[in-house]
């Protein structure tokens, strides 16, 4: 009898829900909001925010609501919460995932439904590749590529021979696949360790110490790459082998890696002095909106996808049933993106610069990424020979 | 040669590391009969008192002291507060109370420091390398956790095994109703106990900060480890926490270093670079397993109760 009251109960609240038909544009938003890497998916949700703001909050017309969910960098949960988006929520796009497992667990279901997915940061191999749909595109890369650009200004730099680090998981795999594949020195080693529970790498460091590499390239993103530069400080090893990087330092770990970045170079598509007119409005106006804290490519990342979203809705006049149509808009990439030159590949994956950024004191004496110089210029993953979808 | 010596020694520090979060989990846990998961959340506690003093007093002496004292105080605060009505409860009651302390703590850290985590820099005396034995440059810093932790454990050893207090927490381990009938007040015992433990935990968290980032569930990892210890030295030992602690260092950190190289013997290069890390974190579950086999009560059991 008890549970029969329940029930009813809950079905007379399913049924209160008002029909999404139309009236909203509805955006589910999956990222990590909770344990140690909330700092991203706090970033990633300031930035949309912020892009939300800069639209007026609405789209074509039509007011606009966001569904934040927390993933906990869980893959089992990531695929949850895409599944309670698209089925219960009924959500027009779903935008977010810091994460490559993250992604690969809830791609299917997406694409299954036929809802729209942008990925604002993950770029597995297999997104690229084999695994590209017509209903997917990402703000970001894919992840070989900016270790690639990396490789690229080691050969640039004349580095005889290298010592990979990185976790063990899907981006962990494809970056240092990334640097092989562009680096032409030797490869002296090549370390994983467990990802996300290992903190720990003084046995990585040492095995890297003794290899007698010329260089150590690493990939740790959030608090595990403050982690890497303390040790990698503390243990001695930085006035003898020379660092770079992709994703490990950036403008979240910074101010916990102070002095230990300085003269580290990494590669990202954009940083935050980028000359063009909407970045400088997105920076200004998110360290406005949010007093002490600092946007970084995350961000970026989600307000550009924002921004697609918005060009895609406003093409087809908010009739967001019109799928084929919004397609075809995004694939034109027809919004001004904040790292500048920005398209799509056939695999939609944007097409676009890698550069070079170090880090330096910036006017409010704060470390700050600075812009050095273009490393690689319109550059495509290597992968999208093996999607399907051919222009 | 000289980097087994070196791969060691990190062996060694993780191992003796991760003894003061067994040994005050063991403590609580084996004498106590209290499952405490919020164990984890004083090491993370430790931390944050360790980067917020030592901030404040710009001295990393001092920070560290103030520290450790506060997480003492925090403990037997927690103990006060919350945890001595939950003894007589069944062990089920005590896990979903000490989860519950777990969200508790991370959003109070969470309230209080921010989302964003902080850091703990060394003072220049500890920043730079040593030179133990010819070719062999050792962190400072991570010498000084094993110099520390050893000190530590001999006196918990001392403390325990030749005091009066160790005696009485020793028969409260092997008796609990006895040592109250001798006219013994338990409840401070109890205190003074779970006080010590949390001092354990959060000179392990203060300690691990400068090497880590200091951050929101930062003990939840390194806690599951700390159960794994105690089962495979037999809860409530001392000397099997230690013992353990060690093993499982040894075996991780070496197993780390060197399976990659034994699996390329057998596997392609790409497989056994993913497989190695695996496997070696595989490692220490497996050792717990064969230990739960073969000896159910753990290596070094304490006294039968």
């Amino acid at each position: 009898m008890k549970k029969a009251f329940w029930l009813a109960g809950a079905a007379i609240l399913a049924l209160a829900q008002p029909a999404s038909a139309g009236d909203t544009i509805k955006i589910g938003f999956v990222s990590t909001f909770s344990g140690p890497t909330a700092v991203i998916g706090n970033d990633m949700r300031n930035s949309f925010e912020l892009a939300l703001d800069h639209l007026g909050r609405k789209i074509a017309g039509k007011p606009v609501e966001v569904i934040y969910e927390d993933d906990g960098q869980k893959p089992d949960v990531g695929k949850q919460k895409t599944e309670k988006l698209i089925q219960s929520d009924k959500v027009d796009f779903i935008v977010g995932y810091i994460w490559s497992n993250v992604l690969l667990a809830s791609l299917k279901t997406a694409v299954d439904a036929k809802t729209f997915l942008i990925s604002a940061n993950a770029g597995p191999s297999q997104l690229a590749g084999e695994l590209c749909s017509p209903y997917v595109f990402s703000t970001s890369w894919q992840n070989d590529q900016t270790p690639q650009a990396v490789g690229t200004y080691m050969n640039q730099k004349g580095v005889k021979s290298v010592f990979l680090i990185g976790p063990n998981y899907a981006a962990g795999k494809d970056m240092l696949a990334g640097v092989k594949s562009t680096f032409k020195g030797q490869v002296v080693g090549e370390e994983y360790t467990v990802w996300p529970s290992q903190l720990d790498f003084s046995a990585e460091l040492t095995k890297a110490k003794n290899s007698k590499a010329e260089s150590i390239f690493v990939f740790y993103p959030g608090a595990a790459g403050v982690q890497f530069l303390n040790q990698y400080a503390q243990a001695g090893i930085k006035a003898q082998i020379p660092l770079y990087t992709a994703f490990t330092i950036d403008e979240l770990s910074l101010p916990l890696q102070k002095e230990n970045a300085l003269g580290v170079p990494g590669a990202q598509q954009w940083v935050n002095d980028l000359p063009n007119a909407e970045n400088k409005k997105f920076v200004e106006d998110y360290r406005k909106k949010y007093t002490g804290l600092r946007p970084t490519f995350y961000g970026a990342q989600s307000y550009d996808a924002a921004n697609l979203i918005n060009s895609a809705v406003v093409a087809v006049k908010g009739d967001t049933s019109k799928k084929d149509e919004m397609k075809a808009e995004m694939e034109k990439a027809n919004f001004k993106s904040v790292r500048g030159p920005f398209k799509y590949g056939n695999n939609h994956i944007p097409i676009q610069n890698f550069y070079l950024q170090d880090v330096v004191k910036d006017a409010d004496g704060q470390l700050a990424l600075k812009t050095v110089a273009t490393i690689v210029k319109d550059d495509q993953d290597r992968f999208h020979d093996k999607c399907p979808m051919k222009k | 040669m000289l980097v087994l010596i070196e791969q060691s020694l990190n062996g060694l520090q993780f191992g003796l590391l991760l003894f003061l979060l067994a040994a005050g989990l063991t403590l609580v846990f084996g004498i106590m009969d209290f499952v405490n998961l919020a164990h984890g959340s004083l090491y993370m506690m430790g931390a944050y008192f360790a980067a917020t003093f030592v901030a404040w007093t710009n001295s990393f002496v001092l920070g560290i002291l103030l520290a450790l004292g506060a997480t003492l105080l925090l403990g037997i605060a927690l103990e006060f507060i919350a945890l001595r009505h939950l003894y007589g409860r069944d062990h089920l009651d005590q896990v979903l109370a000490t989860f519950g302390l777990i969200l508790f703590f991370n959003d109070a850290v969470r309230l209080i420091w921010g989302p964003a985590g902080l850091s703990l820099p060394l003072p220049a005396w500890l920043t730079a390398p040593v030179q133990i034995v010819p070719g062999v440059f050792y962190p400072a810093y991570r010498l000084s956790i094993i110099v520390v932790a050893l000190a530590v454990a001999a006196m918990l050893y001392l403390v325990v095994m030749r005091t009066r207090i160790g005696m009485l927490i020793r028969a409260g381990a092997s008796n609990r109703e006895m040592i109250g009938a001798l006219g013994i007040n338990i409840k401070l015992l109890f205190t003074l106990v779970f006080g010590l433990g949390a001092a354990l935990a959060g000179l392990a968290g203060l300690m691990q900060a400068p090497i880590l980032t200091v951050q929101i569930g930062m003990g939840e990892n390194i806690l599951i480890l700390a159960f794994v210890i105690i089962v495979i030295g037999g809860i409530g030992s001392i000397r099997g926490a230690f013992m353990a602690a060690i093993f499982v260092g040894m075996i991780d950190t070496l197993g780390r270093a060197f399976l990659p190289d034994l699996l390329r013997m057998v596997l392609s290069s790409a497989a056994a670079s993913t497989a190695a890390p695996a496997l070696s974190s595989m490692l220490i579950y497996l050792l717990m397993a064969i230990v739960l086999v073969v000896r159910p009560e753990g290596l070094f059991p304490a006294a039968k109760r």
